[in-house]
């Protein structure tokens, strides 16, 4: 009932904005030809980033503000009109150290310095909390990364992702699980974080749903190198594939402690652990290992050179979500453009109508602010790289690759 | 299913005593400067991080100067080449954070010495990047089997260097000069200065010898996990606290056992604590099972398993 009003009121207010959107967009034109011959002056807008840039996922932390900050950089040099004023953007990056209580304390310090827009936060567990605070300040929110499903369906205007979240994930994997790797018995185990628990219970959910067995359910913390005493008692019940819900901190030496153990059982995580970082650290245990991200692979995004433009910059590897911490920045930007404004209150309206061509594919929202189409990208480990099996839905940029790769120079260009 | 098998419990006794060396490696260092000053040195753990994280930079030049060295030399030689640089640190910090503040109420080189923690990692963070290094195999991480259960070089190396340790440690403390001067100084730092012992020079000599230890340690924990990262010290510290309050803090075998302790119960409560209580609490209750044991130990021995009640200090 209530997801139905949510849905007819985004429906009555796409409505308005289709109209309003149409009278606006004329206006824009005549107004930057004008301003032509004089330089025109600076909009100031100020953009949120949070994540966790100290503590034990700081390089994930580090790779999403990276991506905000080469979008930011990029859309600042591209000289943006919005309202006949040049478009320039502050990044005001945060740090909610990965802890849910830091990150409701950031985000009020973000409303406080009256942000235009958050991208953020990288964690479900500190994004949760934190959007209630950013949409009581009408604050429209992007998290690249928070895949609990939890963040959208708190019924918030202003809480949007760009990425699928972890029902997809979870049953992309769960059906991976039994049906590829036809594991009819599967230990779980998950960080006790809002991330980790909600994927591990998903994964539970439909690998059980396609008649596997969950042999074991098992708990550490996000803080933990040593697993031993939870993969000895797995290995008891011989498990065919263990499931870690979680980061790829624990995840790498999870891998070699099995290895190490003698653990039979195949590893399989999600998009916490599906990094270059998860490679490094489980070294030669990382060989048959699976994973999934909740996006597209790079070689797959629209814009090939991205990859090469962010080492570049940072003189680092993209490690997973920075692609779409810089399509959260383009979408907010987008929107602003649309509703020709920069005021929260007034752009807010115009982010559910968005259909950007981002770098990870059409960006389209459904009525709760979820993605719609999420790609989910399974990837398996061989000889020592992360190597793509398959996409998992991402309807409209994997049934139209070319026609979306073609589109974006145009989309660009009309931008420009 | 549940079965208590043989080899799963063996197994398991093996992780916790692997796992409880590790802690009470890291214990003997806090256990040490207590027992001369009193003070809970929180910075230790941190110490213990840039042990490990320098022995891997200097690892990484070694390899780059003379490659082919074979790896256990490799990585002797680079953690006596991070000693050096923990010792001084473990000096400047005495210098720097608690000296000034030994006249000063206790509360205060409490907060300076989470202080230090912080800024240490914080150092680290800008050194060595927020990226995880994988700490290479220097030392073989290749399972041997072992009555059914598996074992690693590495592991062996753990308990062995952490038993020597305490066995040299304690001799330092019992049978020589120095450590008849730290003894002393531990029991009063006035009346040992008129005695004719530099107070100040021992409890420096002190915080050195913690901080080479730290070292040892850092590397040890790095082979075990080949892991290594700015933000390591800090959990690792809690744990060695924990284990050194247990044992009882400021004795030596306190601290080894504390962390034997400490680790066969996080051992055993995470492999058996669901089949015990039917699935009604499981391994997320490991943390809780380790803490609800120490409670029960203070209360029932306010100075932990092996402490003895000393005089209260001026």
């Amino acid at each position: 009932m209530k997801r139905s009003r949510a849905a007819l009121c985004t429906v009555a207010a796409l409505a308005v904005l289709g109209l309003y959107g149409c009278g606006k967009q004329e206006a824009p034109p005549p107004a930057p030809s004008a301003a032509a011959p004089a330089p025109p002056a600076d909009l100031v807008v100020k953009i949120g980033h949070v994540a966790p840039l100290t503590g034990n996922i700081a390089h994930l932390g580090k790779d999403n503000e990276n991506g905000a900050r080469l979008a930011v950089e990029e859309i600042n040099a591209r000289g943006i009109l919005i309202g006949g004023k040049k478009l320039k953007i502050e990044l005001i990056g945060e740090d909610d150290q990965a802890d849910p209580k830091t990150g409701t304390v950031v985000a009020q310090k973000l409303v406080d310095a009256k942000v235009n827009g958050v991208v953020g936060h990288l964690n479900s567990g500190t994004t949760i909390p934190a959007s209630k605070i950013y949409a009581d300040a009408g604050i429209p929110q992007i998290s690249p990364s928070a895949t609990n499903p939890t963040y959208t369906q708190q019924g918030y205007k202003t809480a949007m992702r760009v990425m699928a979240n972890d029902v997809q994930q979870g049953k992309v994997l769960g059906e991976f699980a039994v049906g590829k790797l036809g594991a009819k018995t599967i230990a779980i185990i998950d960080d006790r974080t809002a991330y980790g628990q909600g994927l591990a219970d998903e994964v539970a959910k439909a690998a059980q749903a396609g008649g596997a067995k969950i042999v074991a359910r098992e708990f550490t913390r996000n803080d933990a190198t040593d697993f031993r005493a939870i993969l000895t008692k797995i290995k008891g019940e011989k498990p065919d594939a263990v499931f870690y819900g979680g980061m790829d901190a624990q995840a790498g030496p999870m891998a070699r402690q099995m290895k190490q153990l003698g653990v039979k059982a195949r590893l399989i995580s999600g998009d916490g652990a599906c990094t270059p970082e998860f490679m490094k650290l489980a070294g030669d245990a990382a060989e048959g290992f699976y994973c999934t991200q909740a996006g597209l692979p790079l070689e797959r995004m629209t814009d090939k050179t991205f990859a090469e433009r962010y080492r570049k910059r940072f003189n680092t590897e993209v490690q997973i979500y920075s692609p779409y911490s810089y399509d959260a920045v383009g979408v907010l930007v987008d929107a602003m453009q649309r509703a020709n404004s920069v005021d929260p209150a007034k752009y807010v309206v115009a982010l559910p109508k968005t259909s950007y061509a981002g770098l990870t594919g059409r960006i389209e929202f459904d009525a709760k602010g979820d993605v719609k189409n999420g790609a989910i990208t399974l990837y398996e480990t061989s000889e020592g790289k992360l190597k793509m099996l398959a996409v998992v839905g991402g309807g409209a940029p994997a049934s139209a690759p070319a026609a979306t790769a073609a589109d974006t120079p145009k989309a660009d260009a009309a931008k420009k | 299913m549940g079965v208590m098998n043989f080899e799963i419990l063996l197994q398991q006794i093996l992780n916790g005593l692997v796992l409880g060396s590790v802690y009470a490696l890291v214990a003997l260092g806090y256990t040490m400067v207590y027992g001369v000053l009193g003070l809970i040195n929180f910075a230790h753990g941190e110490v213990v991080m840039i042990g490990a994280l320098s022995t891997l930079s200097a690892a990484r030049l070694l390899a780059g100067v003379l490659p082919g060295l074979p790896g256990p030399l490799v990585l002797v030689l680079s953690t006596l080449a991070a000693i050096p640089v923990c010792m001084a640190l473990g000096y400047a910090i005495e210098r720097v954070a608690y000296r000034p503040l030994r006249r000063a109420p206790r509360l205060a080189p409490l907060i300076t010495a989470i202080g230090v923690s912080i800024l240490l990692q914080n150092i680290a963070m800008v050194v060595w990047g927020r990226s995880y290094h994988s700490f290479p195999a220097y030392v073989s991480t290749e399972p041997f089997h072992f009555f059914g259960a598996t074992m690693t070089p590495v592991q062996v190396v753990i308990i062995v260097v952490a038993v020597a340790i305490m066995a040299g440690l304690m001799a330092l403390v019992h049978r020589t000069r120095l450590g008849r001067a730290m003894r002393a100084t531990a029991e009063n730092q006035s009346v040992a200065a008129l005695m004719g012992v530099n107070v100040s020079a021992i409890i420096s000599i002190t915080f050195v010898i913690g901080a080479a230890l730290a070292a040892v340690a850092g590397v040890m924990v790095a082979a075990n996990y080949s892991i290594a990262h700015y933000y390591m010290g800090f959990v690792l510290g809690l744990k060695a606290f924990t284990a050194a309050v247990l044992g009882g803090i400021g004795n030596l075998g306190g601290a080894m056992a504390g962390g034997l302790l400490l680790g066969l119960i996080e051992s055993l409560g995470a492999g058996y604590i669901g089949d015990l209580t039917g699935g009604f609490v499981g391994s997320n209750y490991q943390d809780v099972f380790a803490f609800f044991v120490l409670i029960v130990v203070l209360v029932l021995r306010p100075s932990g398993l092996m402490g003895e009640r000393v005089a209260e200090r001026a």
